[in-house]
């Protein structure tokens, strides 16, 4: 059934000076399985948002409900929340403590309370899903590259098996190797357990390449929601919002604007040459043909 | 240097007679210790690299994590020493320990985090770090903080607590903190890795001003390939070696190359190159989606034919 967010608003420092709105009657719904993503400029209630979908902030007014059942109801089991709705900060390989990868990503499910084989279990099925080799299990987290930091971060949050995967930027400060490999395994996570995926990103490029649904947020609301599609067809109003859209829409509407009957909102690279061969083909046949 | 690079220095008003940066020969290796204090391994970051950069250019190092372009980039301004061959900085070889201060007064560096840069509750006193422990007087200080501010749009923000400022604004600051001393060289590694698109179009902005109104020499480290389309030259690093370098255009002609080291090369030019395998005949090297667009009009009217409109 997923989450939803009936009317969230979220205000800083109520009362004071320095009050503000950081999320502004906000309404959606994240069913289950869907790999959706989530831009907006820095300071437009993202990050905020997120960190309501699993409990850490409460709204200030408002009812999320996770599976039907509203999460600030009297009793309810905020520790089962999380191991459901598992969240990846940005940077989180700054979060990684232990001493070896493997008692790293065991810190979560172990706090679970579940058995030793389960455990076992888990930590391996999660690295295994974000690429960690076996050979690294007993190597110190802070020995490793980058990226591979960031993985073994991220698996600690797999190693919950969350319904929900929730990541806040999973890609900054990557390079484009380390990106597309990240991207990649979220991608067949997604597939392979029907996890519904929350990527926020600041990559236009990426999100479209990605995800079913794209949520825009501007001061603290939605001012989009849709496909990648549908929603980069704005792209003059997202520019206004700080936003922009994928190098390729801006192409394929400057030819469009030379007159040929292509849509005004192609995403992707793939897209783009699939609708222009036949034009630039078309015409080279014709002309071969001797008009 | 040809007399064609002589006139473009003249007219920028630069001196060229000497190179901003030289490299030769660069090697540098980092060794991992056990508690011992015994050599266990030594990984070759920097392998034999010769670099030059002159006087007012833009260059962009691009390569991925590991491939040596901090290394490098830290050379610049002696934070490490080359452990074989030789960097000069404004004629200086970075091994002169008593020179280290003109060296680093020579080149500036801006590094990725903008909050680790930042030491002031006040935005100006941030700026004026810099030329207060060169000792230069207090009346000058505050003319370079403002001249400072000013070329980075700042200004109005000079009473401002750096903390509420946006990550795009705060790299102004700490660039503004570099430019207050005055230096012929600026070095940013990663400038805008952690900042969204604003930012990041705000400080690449800023760059290329003080690149092209004040004749600063810039040394751009980045992942982002639109960020590079503007530069004089770019050098592509990959496992501690220069293996790519050229002008933009040279180096976005290269696709499959790019492709196999696993960088990005911009859309415009990989729907370029996907076409061209299609044997559509586009020119090599299109950056943007204008250049698309005009190459697009080009070849459509040269066919002679209209398409399908």
């Amino acid at each position: 059934m997923g989450i939803r967010l009936e009317n969230v608003s979220y205000v800083y420092s109520s009362g004071t000076a320095y009050e503000m709105h950081a999320l502004n009657s906000v309404s959606l719904e994240i069913p289950d399985g869907q790999f959706i993503g989530l831009i907006g400029h820095t300071g437009s209630g993202k990050s905020t948002l997120i960190q309501h979908l699993n409990g850490l902030v409460k709204a200030s007014e408002g009812t999320i409900y996770y599976n039907g059942e509203s999460i600030y109801a009297e009793g309810y089991d905020m520790k089962k929340l999380r191991s459901h709705v598992g969240l990846v900060f940005q940077y989180p390989e700054h979060q990684l403590f232990e001493t070896t990868v493997k008692k790293d990503v065991e810190f979560g499910p172990r706090n679970l309370g579940l058995s030793e084989a389960e455990i076992e279990t888990r930590v391996a099925e999660a690295l295994r899903m974000v690429g960690v080799p076996q050979e690294l299990y007993d190597a110190s987290p802070f020995e490793l590259s980058g990226g591979q930091k960031r993985r073994v971060a991220i698996a600690g949050v797999l190693a919950m098996q969350p319904d929900v995967l929730i990541l806040d930027e999973p890609t900054a400060g990557l390079d484009p190797r380390g990106r597309d490999e990240i991207l990649d395994q979220i991608a067949r996570i997604h597939r392979e357990r029907r996890m519904a995926v929350v990527l926020v990103s600041h990559s236009m490029e990426d999100v479209a390449n990605y995800v079913e649904r794209l949520i825009v947020m501007n001061h603290g609301r939605v001012a989009y929601d849709g496909t990648p599609r549908e929603v980069f067809a704005h792209y003059k109003e997202l520019e206004a919002i700080g936003l922009a859209a994928p190098q390729i829409t801006y192409l394929m509407n400057d030819i469009r604007e030379q007159g040929y009957a292509i849509p005004s909102n192609v995403t992707t690279v793939a897209e783009a040459k699939e609708l222009l061969i036949p034009i630039l083909k078309g015409n080279s046949v014709r002309r071969g043909g001797g008009i | 240097m040809t007399s064609r690079e002589r006139d473009a220095c003249s007219r920028r008003g630069i001196d060229c007679s000497m190179k901003m940066i030289e490299i030769k020969d660069l090697i540098f290796e980092y060794m991992r210790r056990d508690d011992e204090g015994n050599v266990e391994s030594v990984n070759r970051a920097v392998d034999d690299v010769d670099l030059d950069i002159e006087a007012g250019d833009f260059v962009a190092i691009l390569g991925h994590n590991g491939s040596g372009k901090s290394t490098i980039a830290k050379h610049i301004n002696a934070i490490l020493i080359p452990t074989g061959g030789t960097v000069w900085v404004n004629g200086i070889d970075t091994r002169q320990e008593e020179r280290i201060w003109d060296i680093r007064q020579s080149a500036g560096m801006v590094f990725q985090n903008p909050d680790n840069q930042i030491i002031a509750t006040v935005v100006e006193e941030d700026v004026g770090f810099g030329p207060e422990n060169l000792g230069v007087p207090t009346e000058d200080i505050w003319k370079r903080v403002e001249e400072s501010l000013r070329a980075v749009g700042m200004l109005e923000y000079r009473r401002h607590s750096p903390n509420k400022l946006s990550g795009g604004q705060k790299q102004r600051v700490a660039i503004a903190g570099i430019m207050a001393m005055k230096p012929k060289c600026i070095v940013l590694d990663e400038p805008t890795a952690m900042l969204d698109p604003n930012g990041r179009r705000e400080v690449i902005r800023t760059v290329r001003e003080l690149n092209q109104r004040e004749g600063v020499t810039v040394l751009l480290i980045t992942h982002y390939m639109d960020e590079v389309i503007h530069a004089d030259k770019v050098i592509v690093m990959d496992e501690g070696k220069v293996v790519m370098q050229g002008t933009p255009r040279e180096v976005f002609s290269r696709v499959d190359e790019l492709k196999a080291r696993r960088l990005d090369v911009p859309q415009a030019t990989e729907l370029a190159w996907e076409l061209k395998k299609e044997g559509i005949p586009l020119p090599d090297g299109i950056l943007t989606a204008k250049e698309f667009a005009d190459a697009f009009a080009d070849y459509m009217r040269q066919c002679g034919g209209q398409g399908i409109r």
